[in-house]
């Protein structure tokens, strides 16, 4: 019951609902247990009815490239022992 | 979402692969807390991917796999009542209780109803007036919030007709019991998803400090298990035991504040009888006494008489990590999905139903 997907915001109405998308296939949500403002065109992580957070794109398309670059580092080999790090575990530290 | 299919690209999650089998040294049991990150590791084929020193351990984090049969027993029991409307979410009506099953009691004429979303319960109470209607509240952090709201929601319209059975449970004190069971060999944990959306990650420091253990929280994503399983690698390799935030796209230190906050108002720790583990401290949630007048266990008579767990069914041993599903007798031949004996094969989140879909060559 745990998997929940990105869903992009398309419509809240004034009882604090949103209408949001998910693969193709909309959905009303309650925003209820959001403290931030979400707009329209946000992505939310929903769960039984309900936006459980607000996604952090940004971060989440940085994350990527930060793999982006240790695939084509290994491929071409210049990835070693010593450069193991790449980054990774600095991602935590964003939030 | 293009997300999705960018943190499941092949080059990305074999260049990972590649850096776990070449870092790893030692051999490293990785318990995977949430049945979510099970469901995973087995559809993707991820054992397959980290090497041979790394072992996957499926633990207790399958609201569904750890509801003892008494729960579902005086679910039941509320359900045969003529003057009620059972609403739980899809999973629950599955479960075998001692003599039955929601699904097959909703087969014989029961009213009871499977939600997308607690809320749904709302319009359910106003238009049966002359029922009584009763959320049977299943779930770890990620659903407790959800449950205040419709509490919120019941208090604040004076809705006189909504009860809740109340079935919520809490990550760490299970953690720490199995952790204190010497018979476990666990070297590190992938943390839970959306509780820890919920509850931050903090509420994993003091484990990581106190059993000397590297926890990741990780995304359900290939690429985001993978990541995390590098990370445990590392740690495993410098011996630290930090908490290492992989999810850091919607998991926060702190979590969600409005909803730990709504959790509180109504709900106070209680110990809590888990199937397969049995009674642990403080490991579950009970309404507030302020709201105990939305209790269905106080308003209804819930006194049951469950029969023991079958006697062949190991998914106590799986919950704790000390067996794997093949290594029980009745897995895929009394014990399947369509006829579940155990709880680890009712939810598909469950460590026996994952095996059995995408793992049968394990047999």
């Amino acid at each position: 019951m745990c998997l929940s997907i990105p869903s992009k915001v398309l419509e809240i109405d004034e009882n604090n609902v949103a209408l949001v998308e998910t693969l193709g296939v909309t959905r009303r949500v309650s925003l209820d247990l959001i403290s931030d403002t979400v707009k329209v065109g946000e992505y939310v992580l929903i769960h039984v009815g309900y936006a459980m957070e607000k996604i952090d794109t940004k971060f989440a398309l940085e994350s990527l490239e930060i793999y982006k670059k240790i695939a084509e580092d290994m491929a071409s080999g210049e990835i070693d022992e010593d450069e193991g790090d790449m980054g990774l575990n600095a991602m935590s530290e964003r939030r | 979402m293009t997300l999705i299919n960018e943190f499941r690209d092949k080059d990305l999650i074999l260049a990972l692969s590649e850096l776990i089998k070449r870092e790893s040294v030692k051999h490293l049991n990785i318990m995977e807390i949430c049945g979510g990150h099970t469901h995973s590791i087995m559809k993707f084929g991820l054992s397959g991917l980290v090497g041979d020193k790394i072992n996957f351990i499926h633990g207790p984090g399958c609201p569904v796999c750890i509801m003892p049969k008494s729960r579902i027993d005086e679910a039941i029991k509320l359900a045969s009542r003529d003057d009620v409307i059972l609403c739980t979410l899809a999973d629950m009506l599955r479960v075998p209780g001692s003599n039955t099953s929601l699904q097959k009691l909703r087969g014989e004429g029961a009213d009871i109803r499977a939600l997308y979303s607690p809320l749904d319960c709302i319009k359910i109470a106003l238009e049966n007036l002359n029922k009584n209607i009763i959320f049977f509240a299943i779930g770890f952090e990620t659903t407790t919030p959800m449950t205040a709201s419709l509490m919120q929601k019941t208090v604040e319209l004076d809705i006189k007709n909504l009860f809740f059975h109340i079935n919520h449970v809490t990550v760490p004190a299970p953690v720490r019991a199995i952790m204190d069971d010497e018979s476990v060999k666990i070297d590190a944990f992938l943390g839970p998803s959306h509780v820890s959306v919920i509850t931050g990650y903090e509420i994993y420091e003091d484990i990581a400090k106190d059993y000397k253990r590297p926890i990741a929280v990780s995304g359900f994503e290939p690429l985001d298990i993978m990541d995390s399983v590098l990370n445990l690698v590392r740690q495993q390799n410098a011996g630290t035991h930090e908490v290492y935030n992989e999810y850091a796209r919607v998991v926060s230190r702190s979590g969600n504040l409005k909803a730990k906050e709504l959790i509180s108002r109504y709900f106070e720790p209680c110990d809590f009888n888990w199937r397969g583990l049995g009674v642990i401290k403080d490991s579950g949630m009970k309404i507030r006494q302020e709201f105990s007048y939305l209790d269905a266990r106080i308003k209804f008579d819930c006194e049951v008489n469950s029969k023991a767990e079958s006697k062949a069914c190991i998914c106590g041993e799986i919950l704790r990590g000390r067996a794997k599903p093949y290594d029980c007798k009745i897995f895929g031949k009394a014990c399947t999905p369509k006829n579940p004996i155990g709880s680890c094969m009712v939810s598909s989140e469950g460590a026996c139903a994952a095996y059995f879909k995408y793992a049968k060559e394990a047999i």
